[in-house]
């Protein structure tokens, strides 16, 4: 079947030259019409030229599946009978609290733990030599797909009983210094935080990034002088340098916790769900593939985009705020 | 520091020299941390790689580290993913993927961004706050809705399919990443060009797409690794394709059955992350541009 | 190469009016500058011209075409702005080629057309760098350059100088003067800058508020202000102004100030006795002298600012602060009495109200 490699270089050449090319000639052909137009109409047409393949494709992959699953919530299993809330009132009891529950583990928990890391990081590189080297060690794990990187995580959290030799890597420490296995994925609540550490690994780079950036915005004779009064570097950081990063703290915080909502591939790929790690993404696949069950998809989805919700309201608000200065 | 004051010579002098030690203390003690989480950061990867080179035997009955301990090194585990696991037909079909997805968001991003940031119109600002509102969308609220018109329209299971919907998830974010570049190139610049006789298009093409260059790098960089990553929309929307499975959907399913045994999967996620691995090395910078110029500044 | 007529060119910014009705004559060649305070309207006015604003009401003609509906490309004009819009991606070649390319020109008349801009501004061995290669007033230049391969109807300068140092500054003032000397192309010059206004211009538009205070040749500006806002702002140090009314003194009528200092009335100046008037005359305009010799004006000295070749002294007469420039060096100090004598033939009366000189 390899067989269909074939086709590789031929769907490139469309996706990547030949669309393109009939889109500027697209464009072209619009700004040649508006020509011909009288100037005042040209001129308020043409942002709708420019616009409208943008415009279309986003109406059509997130504004138009938005409306219909907020109708589909409110639908029975095949999405075609009413049935007002009772997707929301399945969504909010039974398997689903522990699943809620998960969730709620994951974002406090990756924010958290994404938060402290990067901080350490971002300070403590800012302070020796080799940070390049440094930045771009963390920086690795985020080009790294959420499936691979739970792959590559098997062999870390890899679990034997007791007694038997131990291939897991942080077993094998534990037997080291003499303590028991801990079967990673297994155990509830330890497995929880154990695939959170797989998103921390592979997000940190992002967090550190943004705080590294932050920090060496803070203008370097405010800290000298505050050296020169005799501050220490504790002293330093909580008073000088945490203030002036609050912004960009807020900053991952909100994309580690849109993160953390959107999580499936770790969780899917990792336990499937089980040992008590589900969350509602995972369920959602399994409502809509396993169970065909529409409605109950649906109202996970609405659920997810109204946690998401504040976090957009929050970023509209200081896209405001900022283009108004 | 009373007795500094009191007696200054000898004990400043005795200060001194133990906040000198003191300090050398503390920056051997930076460097054992910095160097022992870099280390520890760095472990899984070097575990992926040596245990993609490690006899099946060995794999099964100890860690990773062995292999450095003993090493005994073989590409079988390669030629396994290769021939038993369609791992090239799947990186295919990745790139397939990822590479007109990567180029078209660029495209449709800049053309989007320049329409935004350069003509007034009514509702450019209400569009613009729509953008923004877009950009923590989770991709879960589009499933339902465009698995029915995906089937309906028989784009389910085929590869443009998969561009369209990549493609419009990552737009806001593209626009609104070029949107912040393209606002910072002075006014002056587009008058010039439009007093040199240029037309819109022209300026288009002259003098944004040009001066542009580095920050669509960022973008494509960004979405080339989102597209390259993503399970979730292969799996769902590729389902009944005759092209080999993407490369994440194949690990996944290949986690899950382990009668071929580590070693051949482990070979095939390192296949899988050189690619983007070798990306985010070789153009650091733009990524670490795009990082920066995505995130709400607060 | 043309004439620019503006009548009666007014602009609003929704209820804002920012012009309103400005009417200036330029002749074919001719050197103009537009002068005045920040926000006084003068680089709206040009970028109506330029066609980069829309005009909201009255008429701008160049040569013989009214070019309110014109787009700014189809105008004939090329512009030089204060942070150049050098394209940063093209070399200086490349910049000035871009207008030519885009008219279609042939390469080899493109080609000639470059060479010969780059040898009039010296920019033969830059032709290959990119502006960020350049120093300030290599940019200028090139910026310059941009505007002559297209050998336009008009120039417009938009505070051209302003992001240069005062050295380089004076270098170009001349540079661009004898530059428009030579090509003879309709100019349209706008800066802050009196000291540049007068010496470059053939003819300066002082505005303020939207409103034109006065156009005129630098000197006749400089010797015949049309009110006191263009007297103040023309000549450094600034006019000195005094207050006071017109009574009948020993030798006929004289003006008297508010705290009694009496000065004659200017040349050619007799309004009636006891009208209320502003004296003015400028620092330059003003001797030093002995006391005791008819007209001579007792001040007591706050401050001596010497240069080298003038000294700079501020002095009250009476309660008035007053600025005396002199040739002569000062060796009195601050507090010290001096005797000074204001020229009338070259002092001005002004009304009070209007701000306007009475002739």
């Amino acid at each position: 079947m390899t067989d269909t490699l074939a086709f590789v270089p031929v769907l490139i050449a469309i996706g990547a030259i030949g669309i393109p090319v009939l889109t500027y000639v697209g464009l072209g052909l619009g700004e040649g019409i508006l020509s011909l137009l009288p100037q005042g109409l040209s001129g308020s047409l043409r942002p709708w030229v420019w616009l409208s393949l943008p415009i279309l494709l986003v109406l059509l992959i997130l504004i138009y599946p938005i409306i219909v699953t907020l109708f589909t919530s409110l639908r029975d299993a095949r999405g075609e009978g009413f049935v007002g809330g009772s997707n929301y009132l399945w969504a909010f009891s039974g398997t689903m609290m522990s699943i809620l529950k998960n969730n709620i583990i994951w974002l406090i928990g990756f924010p958290a733990v994404t938060l402290v890391l990067s901080l350490a990081t971002a300070v403590l590189f800012d302070k020796v030599k080799y940070e390049p080297v440094a930045m771009t060690v963390v920086i690795l794990p985020t080009a790294i797909s959420f499936t691979a990187g739970s792959v590559i995580w098997t062999q870390m959290y890899s679990f034997q009983p007791q007694g038997m030799t131990q291939i897991g890597t942080l077993n094998a420490i534990r037997s080291l210094f003499g303590l028991a296995p801990v079967p990673w994925l297994i155990a509830p609540v330890v497995n929880t935080l154990s695939l959170i550490f797989i998103a921390v690994w592979l997000q940190l780079g992002i967090a550190t990034l943004i705080l590294s950036s932050a920090i060496k915005n803070i203008g370097s004779e405010m800290l000298e002088a505050a050296r020169l009064d005799g501050a220490g570097e504790w002293r330093i950081f909580r008073s000088m340098v945490l203030p002036n990063i609050v912004p960009s703290v807020m900053v991952v915080l909100t994309t580690m916790i849109i993160a953390s909502l959107k999580v499936f591939d770790i969780v899917y790929v990792m336990t499937n769900g089980n040992f008590g790690t589900n969350v509602i993404a995972n369920r959602l696949y399994y409502e809509l593939f396993s169970a065909n069950n529409l409605g109950h998809a649906s109202a996970i989805a609405v659920i997810l985009l109204v946690c998401a919700l504040p976090v957009a309201l929050i970023n509209i608000f200081h896209f405001r705020a900022e283009n108004k200065a | 520091m009373s007795d500094a004051a009191l007696n200054p010579p000898a004990a400043q002098l005795r200060s001194k020299s133990t906040g000198r030690s003191k300090q050398k203390l503390l920056r051997l003690l930076l460097n054992i941390i910095v160097i022992a989480f870099l280390l520890g950061w760095l472990v899984p990867i070097v575990a992926l790689f040596l245990s993609s080179v490690r006899p099946q035997a060995d794999t099964a009955t100890s860690g990773w580290w062995m292999a450095i301990l003993r090493p005994d090194l073989s590409l079988a585990n390669y030629g396994l993913a290769l021939d038993q696991l369609r791992i090239a037909g799947s990186l295919g079909t990745s790139l397939a993927i990822a590479i007109p997805t990567t180029v078209l968001t660029v495209i449709l991003s800049v053309i989007g961004a320049y329409a935004l940031v350069r003509m007034k119109f009514a509702g450019r600002t209400a569009l613009s706050l729509l953008l923004v509102a877009l950009l923590v969308t989770p991709p879960q609220i589009t499933l339902v809705p465009l698995l029915k018109l995906y089937n309906m329209v028989g784009l389910s299971g085929s590869i443009p399919g998969i561009w369209l919907y990549q493609v419009g998830f990552t737009l806001p974010f593209g626009v609104f990443l070029l949107r912040g570049f393209i606002a910072s190139i002075p006014v002056e610049l587009y008058e010039s060009a439009n007093l040199d006789g240029a037309s819109e298009l022209k300026t288009f093409t002259a003098i944004v797409l040009p001066l542009a260059r580095p920050i669509m790098a960022s973008l494509g960089i960004m979405a080339f690794l989102w597209s390259w990553n993503d399970l979730l929309i292969p799996l769902l929307f590729m389902g009944g394709s005759a092209m080999a499975a993407p490369i994440t959907v194949n690990l996944a399913g290949l986690v899950a059955q382990t009668t071929q045994g580590q070693g051949p999967l482990m070979a095939a996620t390192f296949l899988s992350v050189l690619i983007p691995l070798f990306l985010i090395i070789s153009m650091q910078r733009y990524f670490v541009r795009g990082i920066l110029g995505g995130a709400v500044k607060g | 190469m043309s004439n620019v007529v503006i009548s009666d060119v007014r602009k609003n910014y929704g209820p804002t009016k920012v012009i309103h009705g400005v009417d200036i004559d330029i002749d074919d060649g001719e050197f103009v500058v537009l002068v005045g305070p920040s926000g006084c309207g003068k680089s709206t006015l040009l970028r109506m011209i330029a066609g980069l604003e829309d005009i909201t009401g009255g008429e701008v003609r160049i040569g013989s075409r009214i070019v309110n509906d014109v787009v700014a490309k189809d105008r004939d004009i090329a512009m030089v702005f204060q942070n150049y819009a050098l394209y940063p991606h093209m070399t200086v070649a490349e910049n000035m080629d871009f207008s030519l390319k885009l008219k279609g020109m042939g390469k080899g008349e493109r080609e000639e057309r470059v060479a010969k801009a780059a040898d009039i501004l010296g920019l033969g061995p830059l032709l290959a760098r990119y502006p960020r290669q350049l120093s300030g007033g290599q940019r200028q230049r090139v910026a310059m350059g941009r505007a002559i391969v297209r050998d336009p109807q008009v120039f417009l300068f938009d505070e051209p100088l302003s992001n240069l140092d005062a050295k380089l500054r004076v270098e170009m003032r001349s540079e661009i003067k004898a530059l428009q000397h030579r090509l003879k192309t309709t100019t349209i010059y706008v800066t802050h800058d009196q000291i540049e206004a007068m010496t470059m211009a053939d003819k300066i538009v002082v505005m303020r508020d939207g409103v034109v205070e006065q156009c005129d040749t630098p000197l006749n500006l400089y010797d015949r202000p049309a009110n006191m806002f263009v007297a103040a702002f023309i000549g450094s140090p600034s006019m000195n102004f005094i207050e006071g009314h017109v009574q009948s003194g020993a030798n006929g009528p004289a003006f008297i100030s508010k705290d009694g200092v009496e000065m004659a009335l200017p040349a050619g100046a007799n309004p009636p006795v006891g009208t209320a008037v502003t004296y003015g005359f400028r620092p330059e305009h003003m001797a030093l002298t002995a006391a005791g010799v008819a007209g001579a004006l007792p001040a007591s000295i706050t401050l001596v600012e010497p240069t080298g070749s003038e000294t700079m002294v501020f002095l009250k007469l009476g309660t008035a602060a007053v600025a005396g420039v002199f040739r002569e060096r000062i060796t009195a100090g601050e507090g010290d009495v001096i005797h000074v004598l204001p020229d009338p033939t070259r002092a001005h009366l002004f009304d009070p109200d209007t701000g306007k000189r009475l002739t």
